[in-house]
């Protein structure tokens, strides 16, 4: 008998009671969590109640705002443009010469000294490295020395995959777009020597240590990074082989750090990338003194198809990277309007807390209910 | 699939169309032509059984709707019909088009994989679950009649097939429909429960095959030559045609009297034989299963819509996309630098580009349609589910049953309903029949004492039902020790108590004899001891003691007017007693019937004298012209009347003859002594002859502890009322109906016919032969319109008789106006005498009907036409119904929360109003309108001459209300202190629903808050509900318990069945099912609330949420030439919807707690909100948006200015963006929910430690998996970057700030009513219940107003305020007249109350 009921009950979805069963109460259980009695937190928002957050947040705010806004301006940072568009620029005769390699000349004058570790990076803009294609064109196991993709690449990399039935390494559009300008910095120290000082540049230590150690590998194999690289070719656009890119072996290949800085590709259209490491010689000197200093480029790279613009950039670093002030702005904004908005806060309590929301209140109802009448089309009748 | 979901749609159709015409089913579809042939499944016939049944299914059941090999398939076939489904298989597929593919393949499959894989493994969890209870099922075991070893062995369920022999024992299941051919019950009868089934725990019979009853040894399956023909297989439960044809051509009908269903379980009955029909799918049982019910509830149509508009925004944000692209594109289609050409080297045009983007961003943007809605709502609404039926005030001690939620998608509609249908017996009332009074021959009888023990029952019962449980139980324990007590003090006091009922000495005594006589079982039906108790009239007992032998002594040459009287009170207690279905047996042994083996005729051959007697005293006779026959036969009286000692003395009678003939009382005291030492001897008695006797001797102890097994409380009331007055039913066979009746000792009615109750004709009969006068007997019990219009004004015996009849039905029918003003259900009892001839003629013709196929229902109908006509009345009864516990209170709550309430019954129209006004539906100052008028023209007139009365009242506002579509009602009767409430009746509700005066019916209910609907049919109550519902376009819920209201439930957008005593079919057709009508308003003023706000508030969340996020994509396509681009991971993208954000948002909808319970229940107003969808309003949605679109610009603009022109990478640059829009998200959750308990905490904790935990794992592992976003080491370069941090705080505090300030200022200068109630929960409970009593103040003045008003009229002389009956009868005579003068004053003090109303106005609203 039990189960023909229970056929019914299943169907039907009925709570199993078989009558002649054993006396199984249905009674639920009366437990908090059942009858939805949980101790709760319930957070009224009320003028009174929040007054305290909208003070404490501006109160925070502010020096934080004001904080990073003095480190950000105590970032010296120094933009060089050497696009060469105009035909003022030393490097204009670049962008129509066939001469190569084209070696232009800008010079620029510091008027504060550069104090501590100074960053030198190249700067293109309007260039879209995000373009979801060119993002895509890449072939990340090949980068870290898998073999069987270094001779066989992902097909991401089309049309940059192959050329003439070998495979290219590194492939890709990223790899093949890579850029190419050759930057030097000379202090022309004073007028009476006129012999510049060639800046030391530090090729290394320009990449995340992980990429540099962990990502970023070259094939393996025990001679020379030529042997290793066999069977492949370079890049359609580039000069050399992605083996003899360095002299050094241990920036050379995939673990170029240039490479490996370019193949670590921008999020916006406009952006740097770290060239070189000026590194503090001692703590008397500043790593570069104010003067004159001229810029040397081997100008390889073409921008002015996509009307992108290229700048030399030379930057001191914060604990918070280099020089942006809005964060300190947006910062001193954010805290002054929450002040602001806790004073009104204030008002509020202190005037409507003695008729505990009822005044004010009942107002708002009433217009409130004329309103709905009005949109229900009828005249409000009380 | 498809197939067989429209299939169970058209089966839910017909069940539903079946039961909304009463089981009348004559427009039942596909059933001419198509007729099953049943051949006995045995040897002869082997070829034409063959032939025949080939077809027919066997009996193995299979409800699931996979098998092993087809799940997988069949499942995703399934899955992929939801629109949602396919759109994001969609995606799928698109991302695998290498022009436009955005993400890596595999990725985009992922949220469709694990969405598909959650319903099905839910889907196959719910099919095994069911497969292991087929199997169970399949694998029971029955007898079933084996060709080869010529007996009955077991066998399976599942084996069992069409033409199968079954024999049954008592309390074994039926395994399949089968037609009755034996049983051991002499009379052929087989009584089965079908709790089972419908849920109906009392006890039916079913007949063997006519023609079968009488052979004595069990039918012999080898010797069964005949062929069945029944209808096709079909779900109709209370229908069964066909015919038995045996070999010689001849036919028997079938009905539904012959068959046994699946599922039931037989009882009383020590075997039966039978042969199956229908088996496994195709039983009755199988074919009424609907399965689960999908309805789709109104929030989720409105998210559909919003779902439709992110569609839209989704277009719009691709084709924006497609274009700039397009645009970007021919600037800078030359430069192959970063415009990479096509892998063979050319390079695509940018039109062709930009359409290409167009679908690339489709599948960027896709989360845009949340595609985690759809499970998350699911998982919502599981989880309210799952706390409406744990929550404990819904349980009931008495039914041990808690709220069962039977569609499970649709809980947040109960936070919006706006009407609500109400059934009133049995569900606002207990439905426990109580008899009140009765008018027998034109008099009245009070049963005062009856209507005070009812008060101490009320006072004392309906608190604490255990304690009358165990007071009859103990009392039960007394009773058995008084059999002994009874032997040794013959003459006792308890002895001595029946003879003092019909002496009508003392009713004191009576009436405590009577309760103390209480017997309450648990197994049956319909017999608390409110019930059955029924303490006599006083003066009906002495009027009833006048029923003895001695009347027909005495009858020569004396008084003839009394004696006319009581033959019209013996007659009207015989139809108590035997015009019904009610089945009898004794409670000490459940289930057992009570066997009279013997009643073979022989105390019938034993009252021959007196039955020829009295056929000549008939109530026909017994008029003038009988007296002279009377007068005719003196000498015959005293023979007959020594006949009469002689059958006396044959029941072992000690007493002497003078005691028979002296005073009753004495005479029934000697009796009653036997009748208690027989009682002792009756068990080891085995001669039927005399325990029959002996039991039906009056005032025989045994009589108390009958039980009767009644269909309706209301026959179960009147047999107890009946058994009260000593004439008790003793026992119902199909043949013959045995009643003790007092003084005359046991009659047995030959039972010729019964023609059974139906909701359209109102009434049933039954056909005797009435063993006195030999005549052929109708007697007829009905509603008092379907009987007053069926009595015959004209009688043979001339105009006296005649008079004495129209002064009866006057006076009745002022005693049933009466009746029905006190609130009780009104019943006529009618006679007539038919001659022998005049039965014949009608027996052939109802013959024909009974074994039709096709037509049969009509032809029944109008074959009971033609007997039930030319009635005598005899009188009328009163059954009280109570209310239920609480529902006063309940409706009033449910009012203030605005909630219009319209009560639909068959219930006359006086009773209806004063039930109404019990219950508090109605108000003493209510205005009521009565509609009751005879023809289409007078209603319209009607109903013009109320509207403007009413318009003309609210002078403001008139024509308005009409119907202005897809705008919700006005609540126009709360603001005018009086309310209006409409009365209607069922026939004028017949014009009202008519297409052309629906509209003006609709306008003027929309004036009333309350509607009451007597007289209606099941049909026009859902006819009324499904004009509401689509005209007004407002949330409806249809509540009720009997079959009758089935077809409402079905069609209102909330069913809601009360399992009460009628049965379960009302429960099985419903959405939600409660015990008591009171449990509806904490159902819908707390659930049903809370539901509504959660889930409205969940579902804005996730639209919210997946906007806020995918914009973020969005606007990093202004920045990456609109390639499609993205600058976060895939996985941490795909994940942080599927993931990292996706609990909290079910945690909020399943726990979100915006006000308490008991605010919520003390302030019913906060109601409103969710029936004017506050929560969720198109404004809302928009709003919503919108600040979903300025958080999204604030987390991509921050990190972008701050990271501008710097050398940060793409994904790096992704990282922080990612980060603040997870605290973004999770925050606004917090700064939304009102409520945060632990859990949410640890959910909130828990998404962002997964969040970091991943992206560190991932950011650590994953060197150069997933190209090509490559997460490597980004996240722990970045959480070691104070940069990042303060990014992300910043990000934080920006996005949330606007919305933040606007709670806060919307906390503190215009709190909504929900946030005020808010303020009370925080409070202690002694300033809390001071706050709300100072809430209510506010509420109440505006009802002081109003009774000011109300007073002020009265005082004028128009209107005097009295009771509520009478105020109503008052109002509803002249109603029209009294308002003719009113508006004027009214407007005037609606003046002078303006202000003060005012201030009290916000309160009763928003």
């Amino acid at each position: 008998m039990a189960a023909s009921y229970r056929v019914n009950e299943e169907v039907d979805g009925r709570p199993p009671c078989a009558p002649g069963g054993p006396p199984k109460t249905q009674r639920p259980d009366n437990t908090a969590f059942k009858q939805q009695r949980l101790p709760t937190w319930q957070p009224i928002l009320t003028a009174g109640t929040v007054m305290p957050t909208f003070f404490i947040i501006g109160l925070v705010s502010g020096p934080i705002g004001i904080g990073v806004l003095v480190t950000s301006n105590r970032v010296q940072e120094i933009h060089i443009d050497y696009t060469g568009t105009e035909p003022s620029s030393p490097c204009n005769k670049c962008l129509s010469t066939v001469v190569t390699p084209c070696i232009c000349t800008i010079n620029f004058t510091l008027e504060e000294a550069f104090k501590g570790n100074v960053y030198m990076y190249y700067g293109l803009s309007n260039f879209y490295q995000n373009h979801r294609h060119y993002v895509k064109s890449r072939d990340d196991n090949q980068l870290s020395g898998d073999f069987r993709a270094l001779l066989n690449p992902s097909r991401e990399c089309e049309p940059y995959r192959r050329n003439e039935d070998k495979p290219i390494a590194p492939c890709g559009a990223i790899a093949n777009s890579m850029f190419n300008d050759t930057l030097e910095l000379f202090l022309i120290t004073n007028k009476s020597n006129p012999t510049p000082v060639s800046i030391p540049l530090k090729k290394k230590g320009i990449t995340w240590w992980t990429d540099k150690n962990v990502k970023f590998r070259n094939p393996p194999g025990g001679g020379s990074l030529e042997e290793r690289f066999k069977g492949t070719t370079k890049p359609l656009n580039w000069r050399t082989p992605v083996y003899m890119l360095d002299s050094e072996d241990d920036n050379n290949g995939f673990i170029n750090e240039d490479f490996i800085v370019w193949m670590r590709i921008a999020a916006l259209p406009t952006f740097r990338k770290l060239y070189r490491l000026i590194e503090q010689n001692n703590d008397l000197h500043p790593t570069l003194p104010a003067g004159r200093y001229y810029l040397n480029i081997t100008y390889n790279y073409p921008v002015h198809s996509f009307d992108g613009r290229k700048r030399m950039i030379l930057s001191t670093i914060s604990w918070m990277g280099g020089k942006n002030p809005f964060l300190g702005i947006a910062y001193i904004t954010v805290g002054s309007i929450s002040f602001l908005l806790g004073v009104v806060m204030l008002v509020i309590d202190h005037k409507y807390k003695n008729n505990s929301n009822t005044d004010i209140a009942l107002q708002f109802y009433i217009l409130k209910t004329k309103l709905w009448h009005m949109y229900q089309g009828q005249p409000y009748s009380a | 699939m498809g197939g067989r979901t429209r299939s169970d749609d058209e089966r839910l159709y017909n069940y539903s169309s079946l039961l909304a015409c009463g089981g009348k089913s004559s427009q039942t579809p596909k059933l001419a032509g198509k007729h099953r042939v049943v051949i006995p499944h045995l040897q002869p016939f082997k070829d034409e059984y063959n032939r025949f049944s080939g077809t027919y299914v066997n009996n193995r059941i299979r409800t699931t709707k996979y098998t092993l090999l087809n799940f997988v398939p069949r499942n995703l076939f399934e899955q992929f019909h939801r629109a949602a489904n396919l759109y994001f298989l969609f995606l799928v597929v698109l991302n695998w088009v290498p022009l436009v593919e955005a993400f890596q393949k595999e990725i985009t499959m992922l949220p469709l994989v694990v969405v598909l894989t959650i319903i099905a493994i839910k889907d196959g969890l719910e099919d095994y679950r069911k497969y292991k209870i087929d199997k169970h099922i399949n694998n029971l075991v029955t007898k079933v009649y084996s060709r080869k070893e010529k007996k009955y062995v077991d066998c399976c369920w599942k084996d069992v097939t069409v033409g199968d022999f079954i024999r049954l024992s008592c309390n074994e299941i039926i395994p399949a429909d089968i037609v009755l051919l034996f049983s051991t019950d002499p009379d052929g009868i087989c009584h089965i429960e079908t709790s089972g089934l419908d849920g109906e725990s009392n006890l039916k019979q079913r007949q063997v095959v006519r023609g079968y009853a009488e052979q004595d040894p069990e039918v012999d399956p080898e010797k069964f030559s005949s062929r069945i023909e029944c209808e096709s297989p079909n779900n109709d439960l209370n229908r069964f045609r066909g015919f038995l044809e045996h070999s010689n051509k001849q036919r028997v009908g079938l009905s539904k009297e012959n068959l046994l269903l699946r599922g039931c379980t037989i009882r009383n009955t020590e075997a039966v034989v039978g042969i199956v029909v229908y088996a496994g799918h195709e039983t009755k049982a199988m074919l009424n299963n609907p399965g689960p019910r999908y309805k789709r509830s109104k929030l989720e149509r409105r998210a559909n819509t919003d779902v439709l508009w992110c569609i839209l925004l989704l277009v719009i944000m691709c084709l924006t996309g497609a274009l700039a692209h397009g645009i970007w594109l021919s600037r800078y289609e030359s430069v192959l630098f970063f415009n990479i050409p096509e892998p063979d080297g050319h390079i695509v045009s940018p039109a062709l580009a930009g359409f290409y983007m167009f679908w690339t961003m489709i599948i960027l943007l896709q989360v845009l349609i949340p595609i985690s809605l759809y499970v998350s709502i699911e998982i919502v609404k599981l989880g309210q589910i799952y706390f409406i039926q744990s929550d404990v005030d819904f349980y009931s001690e008495k039914m041990d049953s808690t709220v069962q939620c039977r569609a499970l998608n649709i809980a947040e509609d109960l936070g919006q309903i706006q009407y609500l249908f109400s059934d009133k017996t049995g569900t606002l009332t207990e439905n426990k029949m109580v008899f009140r009074r009765c008018s027998v021959a034109g008099f009245d009888y009070c049963h005062e004492e009856n209507a005070r023990r009812l008060e101490s029952y009320q006072e004392a019962v309906s608190e604490d039902e255990d304690y009358t449980d165990t007071l009859s139980g103990s009392l039960n324990n007394v009773a058995k020790p008084r059999a002994p007590c009874c032997r040794t003090v013959p003459g006792g006091a308890l002895g001595s108590k029946p003879s003092d009922h019909l002496s009508g000495s003392t009713c004191a005594v009576g009436s405590g004899e009577g309760a103390s006589e209480v017997f309450h079982s648990r197994q049956a039906a319909f017999s608390s001891p409110i019930e059955t108790d029924v303490v006599p009239d006083t003066r009906l007992l002495n009027k009833f003691g006048q029923i003895t032998p001695h009347l027909f002594t005495s009858l020569d040459g004396t008084i003839q007017r009394p004696a006319l009287e009581t033959f019209y009170i013996m007659d009207f207690f015989i139809a108590l007693a035997i015009c019904n279905t009610v089945v009898v047996c004794a409670p000490n042994q459940p289930r057992q019937k009570i066997r009279l083996s013997s009643l073979s005729g022989t105390p019938i051959r034993s009252l021959e004298e007196i039955k020829n007697l009295f056929q000549r005293l008939s109530v026909r006779k017994s008029s003038s012209p009988s007296l002279a026959s009377g007068k005719e036969l003196p000498p015959g009286v005293p023979s007959t009347f020594v006949s009469r000692l002689s059958l006396f003395s044959r029941m072992k009678l000690t007493s002497p003859m003078e005691e028979e003939v002296s005073p009753m009382n004495e005479s029934s005291q000697g009796c009653s002594n036997s009748a208690c030492c027989m009682q002792i001897e009756k068990p080891h008695s085995s001669a039927g002859l005399t325990d029959s006797k002996v039991e039906s001797l009056p005032g025989s102890p045994l009589a108390s502890n009958l039980c009767y097994e009644a269909e309706s409380p209301d026959e179960a009331a009147l047999v107890y009322a009946a058994r009260a007055y000593q004439c008790t039913l003793r026992s119902r066979t199909p043949e013959q109906v045995m009643v003790d009746f007092a003084a005359l000792g046991p009659l047995t009615f030959q039972l010729l016919h019964i023609l059974p109750f139906d909701s359209v004709r109102k009434r049933m009969s039954v056909v005797v032969r009435h063993p006195l006068s030999n005549e052929v007997v109708v007697y007829t019990k009905g509603a008092d319109s379907a009987i007053m219009e069926l009595l015959s004004g004209v009688s043979p015996d001339g105009a006296n008789q005649e008079k004495e009849q129209m002064i009866i039905r006057e006076k009745t029918q002022k005693h049933l106006d009466d009746y029905a003003k006190r609130g009780l259900r009104t019943l006529c009892i009618a006679k007539k005498v038919m001659s022998d001839t005049e039965y014949a003629e009608w027996l052939r013709n109802h013959f024909l009907a009974e074994t039709s196929i096709d037509n049969r229902e009509e032809l029944l109908i109008e074959s009971a036409m033609r007997l039930e006509n030319k009635l005598t009345l005899l009188g009328a009864t009163g059954i009280e119904d109570r209310l239920q516990e609480g529902v006063p209170e309940s409706i009033e709550a449910l009012h203030k929360a605005g909630i219009k309430i319209w009560m639909l019954t068959g219930d006359k129209q006086e009773t209806a109003v004063n039930i109404a006004y019990a219950c508090k539906l109605l108000e003493p100052e209510d205005r009521l309108f009565i509609l009751n008028s005879q023809s289409n023209d007078a209603c319209e007139v009607e109903m013009s001459v109320i509207l403007k009365e009413l318009q003309k009242k609210t002078p403001a506002s008139p024509g308005q209300a009409s119907l202005r579509k897809c705008s919700p009602q006005p609540p126009l009767t709360q603001d005018s202190g009086q309310r209006a409430a409409l009365v209607i009746t069922g026939k004028t509700l017949e014009f009202a629903l008519q297409e052309s005066l629906q509209r003006q019916f609709l306008e003027l209910t929309a004036w009333s808050h309350t509607v009451v609907c007597c007289r209606a049919t099941p049909l026009q109550k859902s006819e009324v509900v499904k004009l509401v519902r689509s005209h007004l376009q407002v949330m409806t819920l249809a509540i009720g318990d009997g079959a009758n209201d089935v077809s409402m439930i079905q069609v209102a957008d909330i069913g809601i069945g009360v399992s009460g005593q009628e049965g379960m079919q009302a429960v099985m057709a419903s959405d939600f099912a409660i015990s008591q009508f009171r449990h509806l308003s904490k159902l819908l003023l707390v659930h049903g609330h809370w539901c509504y706000t959660r889930l409205s508030n969940m579902i804005l969340y996730f639209f919210y949420k997946n906007v806020a996020y995918v914009n973020l994509l969005f606007w990093y396509q202004f920045f990456c030439g609109f390639s499609g681009t993205s600058m976060t991971d895939y996985w941490v993208l795909i994940f942080f919807n599927l993931l990292f954000t996706s609990a909290p948002p079910v945690i909020y909808g399943v726990l979100e707690k915006d006000v308490s319970a008991d605010t919520l229940m003390q302030l019913p107003e906060l109601y409103q909100s969710g029936q004017k969808s506050e929560a969720y309003l198109p404004l809302t949605f928009w709003i919503t948006l919108l600040d979903a679109f300025y958080q999204s610009l604030i987390c991509f603009f921050v990190p972008y200015f701050t990271y501008q022109g710097s050398d940060i990478d793409i994904f790096t640059f992704g990282n922080p963006l990612n980060t603040a829009a997870l605290f973004v998200i999770l925050l606004h959750l917090i700064i939304e929910s009102q409520n945060l308990t632990w859990i949410h905490m640890l959910v909130m904790i828990g998404s962002i430690l997964s969040y970091f935990f991943f992206a560190l794992v991932f950011g650590a592992m994953c060197v150069t998996c997933n190209p090509p976003s490559n997460p490597y080491w980004i996240m722990q370069e970045h959480m070691l970057d104070p940069v990042f941090y303060l990014v992300c705080i910043l990000t934080t505090c920006i996005a949330l700030l606007p919305r933040f300030t606007y709670r806060v200022l919307q906390g503190s200068l215009f709190p909504s009513l929900i946030l005020r109630a808010k303020h009370l929960d925080r409070l202690t409970p002694e300033e809390r219940a001071e706050a709300l009593k100072k809430w209510r103040g506010a509420g109440k003045k505006n009802q002081v107003t109003s009774k000011y008003v109300d007073q002020s009229t009265g005082k004028s002389g128009r209107r005097p305020v009295s009771g509520p009956s009478a105020h109503a009868m008052k109002s509803a005579t002249s109603c029209a007249a009294e308002q003719g003068d009113l508006p004027l004053c009214e407007t005037a003090l609606d003046l002078g109350f303006s202000a003060p109303e005012a201030s009290d106005m916000m309160d009763p609203k928003i």
